[in-house]
Protein backbone atom coordinates (compact mmCIF):
# COMPACT_ATOMS: atom_id res chain seq x y z
CA UNK A 1 0.00 0.00 0.00
CA UNK A 2 1.22 3.84 -1.03
CA UNK A 3 0.68 5.70 2.11
CA UNK A 4 2.89 9.10 2.35
CA UNK A 5 1.10 10.14 5.22
CA UNK A 6 3.33 11.27 8.12
CA UNK A 7 1.29 11.99 11.60
CA UNK A 8 4.16 14.24 12.34
CA UNK A 9 5.76 17.82 11.30
CA UNK A 10 8.57 16.54 12.95
CA UNK A 11 8.94 12.89 11.42
CA UNK A 12 8.34 14.88 8.08
CA UNK A 13 11.73 17.28 8.32
CA UNK A 14 13.75 14.41 10.05
CA UNK A 15 16.46 14.60 7.35
CA UNK A 16 17.06 17.66 6.19
CA UNK A 17 20.22 18.53 5.58
CA UNK A 18 22.37 21.62 6.33
CA UNK A 19 23.27 23.27 3.38
CA UNK A 20 20.24 22.38 1.77
CA UNK A 21 18.35 24.01 -0.92
CA UNK A 22 14.60 24.41 0.53
CA UNK A 23 11.89 25.84 -1.60
CA UNK A 24 9.15 27.65 -0.28
CA UNK A 25 5.85 27.69 -1.85
CA UNK A 26 2.89 30.77 -1.08
CA UNK A 27 2.72 33.70 -2.18
CA UNK A 28 3.09 36.34 0.72
CA UNK A 29 1.32 34.37 3.13
CA UNK A 30 -1.34 32.39 0.97
CA UNK A 31 -0.48 29.09 0.30
CA UNK A 32 2.61 29.16 2.47
CA UNK A 33 2.99 25.87 4.47
CA UNK A 34 3.44 27.59 7.99
CA UNK A 35 3.35 24.49 9.70
CA UNK A 36 6.61 23.16 7.58
CA UNK A 37 8.20 26.22 8.07
CA UNK A 38 8.10 26.44 12.14
CA UNK A 39 8.78 22.59 12.02
CA UNK A 40 11.97 23.71 9.98
CA UNK A 41 12.58 25.96 12.68
CA UNK A 42 12.73 23.44 15.18
CA UNK A 43 14.44 20.97 13.21
CA UNK A 44 17.36 22.93 13.37
CA UNK A 45 18.82 22.92 9.80
CA UNK A 46 21.38 25.43 8.93
CA UNK A 47 23.06 26.95 5.91
CA UNK A 48 20.32 26.66 3.91
CA UNK A 49 19.40 28.41 0.87
CA UNK A 50 15.69 29.17 0.27
CA UNK A 51 13.83 29.91 -2.45
CA UNK A 52 10.51 31.81 -2.33
CA UNK A 53 8.84 34.30 -4.19
CA UNK A 54 8.68 37.11 -1.01
CA UNK A 55 11.23 37.28 1.73
CA UNK A 56 9.49 36.76 5.01
CA UNK A 57 7.68 39.36 6.62
CA UNK A 58 7.13 40.16 11.19
CA UNK A 59 9.11 38.08 13.07
CA UNK A 60 7.41 34.33 12.54
CA UNK A 61 7.78 31.75 9.60
CA UNK A 62 10.55 32.58 6.94
CA UNK A 63 11.41 35.82 8.75
CA UNK A 64 12.00 33.72 12.14
CA UNK A 65 13.99 31.16 10.00
CA UNK A 66 15.92 34.36 8.62
CA UNK A 67 16.37 35.99 11.90
CA UNK A 68 17.85 32.68 13.28
CA UNK A 69 21.07 33.18 11.08
CA UNK A 70 19.72 29.84 9.28
CA UNK A 71 19.85 31.17 6.16
CA UNK A 72 22.72 31.78 3.84
CA UNK A 73 21.58 32.62 0.52
CA UNK A 74 17.43 33.99 -0.41
CA UNK A 75 16.77 33.62 -4.25
CA UNK A 76 13.16 35.60 -4.52
CA UNK A 77 11.41 37.82 -6.59
CA UNK A 78 10.64 40.43 -4.11
CA UNK A 79 11.70 40.75 -1.26
CA UNK A 80 10.65 44.13 -0.06
CA UNK A 81 7.44 44.60 1.12
CA UNK A 82 5.24 45.44 4.33
CA UNK A 83 7.00 43.99 7.72
CA UNK A 84 10.32 42.32 5.42
CA UNK A 85 12.61 44.49 8.18
CA UNK A 86 14.28 40.85 9.14
CA UNK A 87 15.18 40.13 5.60
CA UNK A 88 16.61 43.90 4.70
CA UNK A 89 18.83 44.26 8.02
CA UNK A 90 20.53 40.92 7.61
CA UNK A 91 21.05 42.11 3.90
CA UNK A 92 21.98 45.44 4.21
CA UNK A 93 24.55 43.89 7.11
CA UNK A 94 25.86 41.82 4.66
CA UNK A 95 24.62 38.69 6.23
CA UNK A 96 22.79 36.89 3.94
CA UNK A 97 23.16 36.32 -0.30
CA UNK A 98 20.86 37.90 -2.19
CA UNK A 99 19.36 36.37 -6.05
CA UNK A 100 16.67 38.50 -7.34
CA UNK A 101 14.92 37.18 -10.56
CA UNK A 102 12.21 38.61 -12.24
CA UNK A 103 8.96 36.27 -10.94
CA UNK A 104 8.16 34.63 -14.28
CA UNK A 105 11.52 33.47 -14.44
CA UNK A 106 11.68 31.87 -11.21
CA UNK A 107 8.56 29.81 -11.49
CA UNK A 108 10.03 28.82 -15.10
CA UNK A 109 12.74 27.79 -13.77
CA UNK A 110 11.25 25.77 -11.18
CA UNK A 111 9.33 24.28 -13.72
CA UNK A 112 12.09 23.33 -16.05
CA UNK A 113 13.84 21.88 -12.90
CA UNK A 114 10.80 19.47 -12.22
CA UNK A 115 10.14 19.24 -16.05
CA UNK A 116 13.86 17.89 -17.11
CA UNK A 117 15.06 20.90 -18.83
CA UNK A 118 18.22 21.97 -17.61
CA UNK A 119 18.08 25.71 -19.03
CA UNK A 120 15.57 28.21 -21.63
CA UNK A 121 15.66 31.22 -23.42
CA UNK A 122 13.62 34.11 -22.50
CA UNK A 123 12.82 37.77 -23.56
CA UNK A 124 12.87 38.81 -19.70
CA UNK A 125 15.53 40.93 -18.32
CA UNK A 126 16.68 41.57 -21.59
CA UNK A 127 18.97 44.92 -21.12
CA UNK A 128 18.65 44.95 -17.66
CA UNK A 129 20.97 44.34 -14.37
CA UNK A 130 19.89 41.21 -14.14
CA UNK A 131 21.28 39.93 -17.88
CA UNK A 132 24.66 40.49 -16.22
CA UNK A 133 26.73 37.35 -16.97
CA UNK A 134 24.34 35.96 -18.47
CA UNK A 135 24.51 34.62 -22.34
CA UNK A 136 22.67 36.40 -24.41
CA UNK A 137 21.42 34.59 -27.77
CA UNK A 138 19.09 36.05 -30.90
CA UNK A 139 16.65 33.92 -31.73
CA UNK A 140 14.47 35.26 -35.06
CA UNK A 141 16.07 38.86 -34.62
CA UNK A 142 14.72 38.93 -30.98
CA UNK A 143 17.59 39.03 -28.19
CA UNK A 144 16.86 36.40 -25.25
CA UNK A 145 18.79 34.95 -21.90
CA UNK A 146 19.53 32.25 -21.06
CA UNK A 147 18.55 30.55 -17.61
CA UNK A 148 19.07 27.53 -15.86
CA UNK A 149 17.10 24.95 -13.99
CA UNK A 150 16.41 26.06 -10.28
CA UNK A 151 16.42 22.33 -8.62
CA UNK A 152 15.26 22.11 -4.84
CA UNK A 153 17.04 19.83 -2.24
CA UNK A 154 13.48 19.94 -0.64
CA UNK A 155 10.06 21.54 -1.60
CA UNK A 156 7.68 23.08 1.44
CA UNK A 157 4.32 23.18 -0.17
CA UNK A 158 0.83 23.62 0.86
CA UNK A 159 -2.36 21.66 -0.61
CA UNK A 160 -6.00 21.99 0.15
CA UNK A 161 -6.50 18.26 -0.31
CA UNK A 162 -4.86 15.74 -0.25
CA UNK A 163 -5.14 11.58 -0.16
CA UNK A 164 -2.77 9.07 0.71
CA UNK A 165 -0.88 8.93 -2.45
CA UNK A 166 -0.36 12.35 -2.11
CA UNK A 167 -2.53 13.46 -5.14
CA UNK A 168 -3.49 17.58 -4.25
CA UNK A 169 -5.84 19.81 -4.78
CA UNK A 170 -5.01 23.65 -3.98
CA UNK A 171 -7.60 26.22 -2.59
CA UNK A 172 -8.25 29.47 -5.24
CA UNK A 173 -4.88 31.33 -5.47
CA UNK A 174 -3.19 29.79 -2.72
CA UNK A 175 -1.98 26.98 -5.62
CA UNK A 176 0.64 29.91 -6.36
CA UNK A 177 4.39 28.58 -7.10
CA UNK A 178 3.25 25.03 -5.07
CA UNK A 179 2.46 23.13 -8.10
CA UNK A 180 5.97 24.24 -9.78
CA UNK A 181 7.81 23.89 -6.80
CA UNK A 182 6.42 20.34 -5.61
CA UNK A 183 7.93 19.07 -9.47
CA UNK A 184 11.32 20.92 -8.74
CA UNK A 185 11.70 19.22 -4.83
CA UNK A 186 13.87 16.28 -4.74
CA UNK A 187 12.09 15.39 -1.67
CA UNK A 188 8.66 17.03 -1.70
CA UNK A 189 6.74 17.38 1.33
CA UNK A 190 3.13 18.80 1.65
CA UNK A 191 1.14 20.46 4.43
CA UNK A 192 -2.68 19.59 3.85
CA UNK A 193 -6.09 21.02 5.27
CA UNK A 194 -7.92 17.86 4.65
CA UNK A 195 -6.80 14.37 4.21
CA UNK A 196 -9.68 12.51 2.30
CA UNK A 197 -10.18 8.66 1.36
CA UNK A 198 -8.23 7.20 -2.07
CA UNK A 199 -10.73 7.66 -4.83
CA UNK A 200 -12.46 11.08 -3.34
CA UNK A 201 -10.59 13.21 -5.27
CA UNK A 202 -12.26 13.91 -8.83
CA UNK A 203 -9.47 12.73 -11.05
CA UNK A 204 -10.31 15.33 -13.75
CA UNK A 205 -9.88 18.25 -10.33
CA UNK A 206 -6.40 17.03 -8.75
CA UNK A 207 -3.44 19.68 -9.99
CA UNK A 208 -0.58 18.47 -8.71
CA UNK A 209 0.01 14.47 -8.95
CA UNK A 210 1.09 12.73 -6.15
CA UNK A 211 4.03 11.49 -8.60
CA UNK A 212 5.66 14.65 -7.29
CA UNK A 213 4.73 14.53 -3.54
CA UNK A 214 6.62 12.35 -1.23
CA UNK A 215 4.75 13.02 2.27
CA UNK A 216 2.02 14.23 3.51
CA UNK A 217 1.13 15.95 6.36
CA UNK A 218 -2.35 16.88 8.13
CA UNK A 219 -2.84 20.33 9.46
CA UNK A 220 -6.46 21.70 9.38
CA UNK A 221 -5.45 25.30 10.56
CA UNK A 222 -8.94 27.25 9.26
CA UNK A 223 -11.26 28.51 11.22
CA UNK A 224 -14.99 26.24 10.43
CA UNK A 225 -16.25 28.82 7.89
CA UNK A 226 -13.29 28.91 6.00
CA UNK A 227 -12.99 25.68 6.07
CA UNK A 228 -16.24 24.14 4.05
CA UNK B 1 9.92 78.04 -13.16
CA UNK B 2 6.73 76.16 -13.63
CA UNK B 3 3.80 77.71 -12.45
CA UNK B 4 0.94 75.83 -10.26
CA UNK B 5 -1.72 74.45 -10.84
CA UNK B 6 -3.99 77.11 -9.32
CA UNK B 7 -2.13 80.12 -10.79
CA UNK B 8 -3.11 78.61 -14.08
CA UNK B 9 -6.41 77.49 -13.78
CA UNK B 10 -6.26 73.72 -14.25
CA UNK B 11 -6.33 70.64 -12.72
CA UNK B 12 -4.34 67.48 -12.15
CA UNK B 13 -5.95 64.20 -12.73
CA UNK B 14 -5.91 62.85 -9.24
CA UNK B 15 -5.45 59.14 -8.86
CA UNK B 16 -8.73 57.90 -9.43
CA UNK B 17 -9.65 60.26 -12.17
CA UNK B 18 -6.08 58.71 -14.45
CA UNK B 19 -7.07 55.21 -13.79
CA UNK B 20 -10.73 56.44 -15.13
CA UNK B 21 -8.72 57.51 -17.82
CA UNK B 22 -7.23 54.81 -18.63
CA UNK B 23 -9.89 52.37 -17.88
CA UNK B 24 -12.19 54.55 -20.97
CA UNK B 25 -9.30 53.16 -23.36
CA UNK B 26 -9.75 49.66 -22.71
CA UNK B 27 -12.60 47.85 -24.58
CA UNK B 28 -14.62 44.81 -23.72
CA UNK B 29 -12.73 41.63 -24.14
CA UNK B 30 -9.30 42.19 -23.73
CA UNK B 31 -7.51 40.72 -21.10
CA UNK B 32 -5.50 43.11 -19.05
CA UNK B 33 -2.85 42.78 -16.08
CA UNK B 34 -2.73 45.71 -13.47
CA UNK B 35 0.34 46.45 -11.31
CA UNK B 36 0.94 47.94 -8.02
CA UNK B 37 -0.71 51.73 -7.02
CA UNK B 38 -2.32 53.66 -9.58
CA UNK B 39 -2.72 50.52 -12.19
CA UNK B 40 -4.55 48.74 -9.62
CA UNK B 41 -7.08 51.29 -9.10
CA UNK B 42 -8.12 50.85 -12.85
CA UNK B 43 -10.23 47.92 -12.32
CA UNK B 44 -12.87 49.20 -10.48
CA UNK B 45 -13.45 51.59 -12.97
CA UNK B 46 -14.39 49.73 -16.17
CA UNK B 47 -18.35 48.79 -15.53
CA UNK B 48 -18.97 45.47 -15.15
CA UNK B 49 -20.99 45.23 -18.29
CA UNK B 50 -18.20 45.69 -20.03
CA UNK B 51 -15.98 42.54 -20.39
CA UNK B 52 -12.65 42.90 -19.11
CA UNK B 53 -10.69 39.93 -17.63
CA UNK B 54 -8.54 41.03 -15.16
CA UNK B 55 -5.01 38.93 -14.98
CA UNK B 56 -3.19 38.73 -11.64
CA UNK B 57 0.05 37.05 -11.99
CA UNK B 58 -0.15 34.78 -8.69
CA UNK B 59 -2.61 33.28 -11.05
CA UNK B 60 -6.04 34.86 -10.82
CA UNK B 61 -7.81 35.20 -14.22
CA UNK B 62 -11.16 36.85 -14.42
CA UNK B 63 -10.73 38.81 -10.74
CA UNK B 64 -13.97 41.07 -9.63
CA UNK B 65 -14.00 44.07 -7.28
CA UNK B 66 -12.64 43.75 -3.63
CA UNK B 67 -14.97 42.24 -1.03
CA UNK B 68 -16.81 43.79 1.78
CA UNK B 69 -14.99 43.50 5.02
CA UNK B 70 -16.92 41.19 6.46
CA UNK B 71 -16.58 38.84 2.98
CA UNK B 72 -12.95 38.60 2.96
CA UNK B 73 -11.73 35.47 1.94
CA UNK B 74 -7.93 35.58 3.03
CA UNK B 75 -7.10 32.71 0.14
CA UNK B 76 -8.16 34.77 -2.46
CA UNK B 77 -5.50 37.95 -2.98
CA UNK B 78 -4.38 39.34 -6.22
CA UNK B 79 -0.56 40.40 -6.87
CA UNK B 80 -0.45 43.34 -4.58
CA UNK B 81 -1.66 40.80 -2.26
CA UNK B 82 -4.90 42.45 -1.39
CA UNK B 83 -8.22 40.60 -1.32
CA UNK B 84 -10.14 40.86 -4.30
CA UNK B 85 -13.28 38.46 -5.44
CA UNK B 86 -13.53 36.35 -8.71
CA UNK B 87 -15.73 37.01 -11.44
CA UNK B 88 -17.99 34.23 -13.16
CA UNK B 89 -15.74 32.75 -15.34
CA UNK B 90 -13.01 32.92 -13.27
CA UNK B 91 -10.08 30.45 -12.99
CA UNK B 92 -6.89 29.53 -10.58
CA UNK B 93 -3.65 28.59 -12.32
CA UNK B 94 -0.32 28.03 -11.12
CA UNK B 95 2.44 30.25 -10.83
CA UNK B 96 4.28 28.77 -14.28
CA UNK B 97 1.08 28.34 -16.00
CA UNK B 98 0.47 32.64 -15.06
CA UNK B 99 3.70 33.78 -16.60
CA UNK B 100 3.62 31.34 -19.31
CA UNK B 101 0.00 33.62 -20.26
CA UNK B 102 1.96 36.96 -19.48
CA UNK B 103 5.09 36.06 -21.38
CA UNK B 104 3.65 34.02 -24.07
CA UNK B 105 1.58 36.93 -25.52
CA UNK B 106 -1.60 36.17 -24.24
CA UNK B 107 -2.23 39.44 -22.61
CA UNK B 108 -3.66 42.39 -24.51
CA UNK B 109 -2.34 45.16 -22.30
CA UNK B 110 -0.94 45.46 -19.06
CA UNK B 111 -0.66 49.29 -17.03
CA UNK B 112 2.44 49.12 -14.87
CA UNK B 113 3.67 52.21 -12.44
CA UNK B 114 7.00 53.79 -13.15
CA UNK B 115 10.06 56.18 -12.07
CA UNK B 116 10.84 56.99 -15.42
CA UNK B 117 9.44 56.42 -18.83
CA UNK B 118 11.86 57.59 -21.76
CA UNK B 119 11.30 58.86 -24.97
CA UNK B 120 11.86 55.33 -26.71
CA UNK B 121 9.97 53.82 -24.56
CA UNK B 122 12.33 52.58 -21.94
CA UNK B 123 10.71 52.04 -18.68
CA UNK B 124 12.36 51.85 -14.95
CA UNK B 125 10.33 50.89 -12.19
CA UNK B 126 11.47 48.26 -9.91
CA UNK B 127 14.87 49.95 -8.61
CA UNK B 128 16.05 53.22 -7.70
CA UNK B 129 20.01 52.30 -8.62
CA UNK B 130 21.98 50.05 -9.36
CA UNK B 131 23.08 49.43 -5.72
CA UNK B 132 19.25 49.55 -3.82
CA UNK B 133 19.06 48.06 -0.63
CA UNK B 134 16.95 45.33 -1.18
CA UNK B 135 15.53 45.69 -5.05
CA UNK B 136 12.18 43.81 -5.70
CA UNK B 137 11.50 43.09 -9.36
CA UNK B 138 8.63 40.66 -8.84
CA UNK B 139 6.71 40.05 -11.87
CA UNK B 140 7.29 43.52 -13.47
CA UNK B 141 10.16 42.62 -15.86
CA UNK B 142 8.08 39.61 -17.46
CA UNK B 143 4.95 41.66 -17.95
CA UNK B 144 7.24 44.81 -19.24
CA UNK B 145 8.43 42.23 -22.53
CA UNK B 146 5.44 39.71 -22.27
CA UNK B 147 1.97 41.68 -22.88
CA UNK B 148 1.06 43.04 -26.13
CA UNK B 149 1.00 46.65 -25.24
CA UNK B 150 2.36 48.00 -21.88
CA UNK B 151 0.70 51.44 -20.64
CA UNK B 152 1.98 53.24 -17.87
CA UNK B 153 0.12 55.07 -15.33
CA UNK B 154 1.89 57.71 -12.85
CA UNK B 155 2.19 61.07 -12.03
CA UNK B 156 3.89 63.31 -14.65
CA UNK B 157 6.71 64.68 -12.45
CA UNK B 158 8.08 63.54 -8.74
CA UNK B 159 7.25 65.71 -5.56
CA UNK B 160 9.77 68.06 -6.30
CA UNK B 161 8.86 68.81 -9.71
CA UNK B 162 11.65 66.26 -11.79
CA UNK B 163 9.98 65.01 -14.73
CA UNK B 164 9.22 61.38 -15.13
CA UNK B 165 9.23 61.31 -19.12
CA UNK B 166 13.03 61.89 -19.87
CA UNK B 167 15.69 61.47 -23.05
CA UNK B 168 17.26 58.67 -21.31
CA UNK B 169 16.11 57.10 -17.75
CA UNK B 170 18.48 57.25 -14.95
CA UNK B 171 17.07 54.38 -12.72
CA UNK B 172 18.13 50.95 -13.78
CA UNK B 173 15.39 49.93 -16.84
CA UNK B 174 12.64 47.02 -16.07
CA UNK B 175 12.67 46.78 -20.29
CA UNK B 176 13.77 48.60 -23.33
CA UNK B 177 11.82 49.97 -25.70
CA UNK B 178 8.41 48.60 -23.84
CA UNK B 179 5.64 51.55 -23.16
CA UNK B 180 3.59 52.61 -25.82
CA UNK B 181 1.54 55.00 -23.99
CA UNK B 182 1.21 56.57 -21.00
CA UNK B 183 -0.99 58.35 -18.54
CA UNK B 184 -0.37 60.96 -16.02
CA UNK B 185 -1.85 63.19 -14.05
CA UNK B 186 -1.95 65.83 -16.53
CA UNK B 187 -1.95 64.16 -20.18
CA UNK B 188 -2.48 61.25 -22.22
CA UNK B 189 0.95 60.54 -24.25
CA UNK B 190 1.94 58.37 -26.68
CA UNK B 191 5.54 56.78 -27.36
CA UNK B 192 6.09 56.60 -30.97
CA UNK B 193 9.49 56.15 -33.22
CA UNK B 194 9.47 59.92 -32.96
CA UNK B 195 8.98 60.46 -29.62
CA UNK B 196 6.66 61.65 -27.32
CA UNK B 197 3.39 62.43 -28.84
CA UNK B 198 0.28 64.36 -26.45
CA UNK B 199 -3.23 62.16 -27.22
CA UNK B 200 -4.72 64.97 -24.73
CA UNK B 201 -3.89 67.00 -21.83
CA UNK B 202 -6.00 68.06 -18.71
CA UNK B 203 -8.50 71.25 -19.50
CA UNK B 204 -6.74 74.60 -19.40
CA UNK B 205 -2.68 73.32 -19.36
CA UNK B 206 -1.36 74.56 -22.51
CA UNK B 207 0.91 72.57 -24.62
CA UNK B 208 4.22 75.11 -23.51
CA UNK B 209 3.12 74.07 -19.86
CA UNK B 210 3.44 70.35 -20.12
CA UNK B 211 6.20 70.74 -21.93
CA UNK B 212 7.71 72.89 -19.54
CA UNK B 213 7.39 69.86 -16.79
CA UNK B 214 8.62 66.99 -19.18
CA UNK B 215 12.18 66.56 -19.98
CA UNK B 216 11.89 64.83 -23.37
CA UNK B 217 10.60 66.91 -26.75
CA UNK B 218 6.75 66.35 -26.87
CA UNK B 219 5.20 66.69 -30.40
CA UNK B 220 1.27 67.97 -31.07
CA UNK B 221 -1.33 65.84 -32.43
Amino acid sequence: MIDKRVRMVADALADVPDGACILLGGFGAVGQADALIDGLIEQGATNLTVVANNAGSGRTGLARLLELGRVRRMICSFPRSPGSSVFEELYRAGRIELEIVPQGTLAERLRAAGAGVPAFYTPTGVGTLLAEGKEVREIDGRPYLLEKALHGDVALIEGWRADRWGNLTYRESARNFNPVMAMAGKLTIAQAQHIVELGELDPEAIVTSGVFVDRIVHVPYATAAAAA
Amino acid sequence: MVQTATEQGWKPRNRSQIASRVARDIPEGWVVNLGIGIPTLVADQVPEEREVIFQSENGVIGFGPAPAADAVNPWLINAGKQPVTLRKGGAYIHHADSFAMIRGGHLDLCVLGAFEVAENGDIANWAVSATDTAPAVGGAMDLAVGARRLWVAMEHTTREGRPRLVKRCSYPLTAAAAVSRIYTNLAVIDVTPEGFRVVDMVDGLSFEALQAMTEAPLRQG
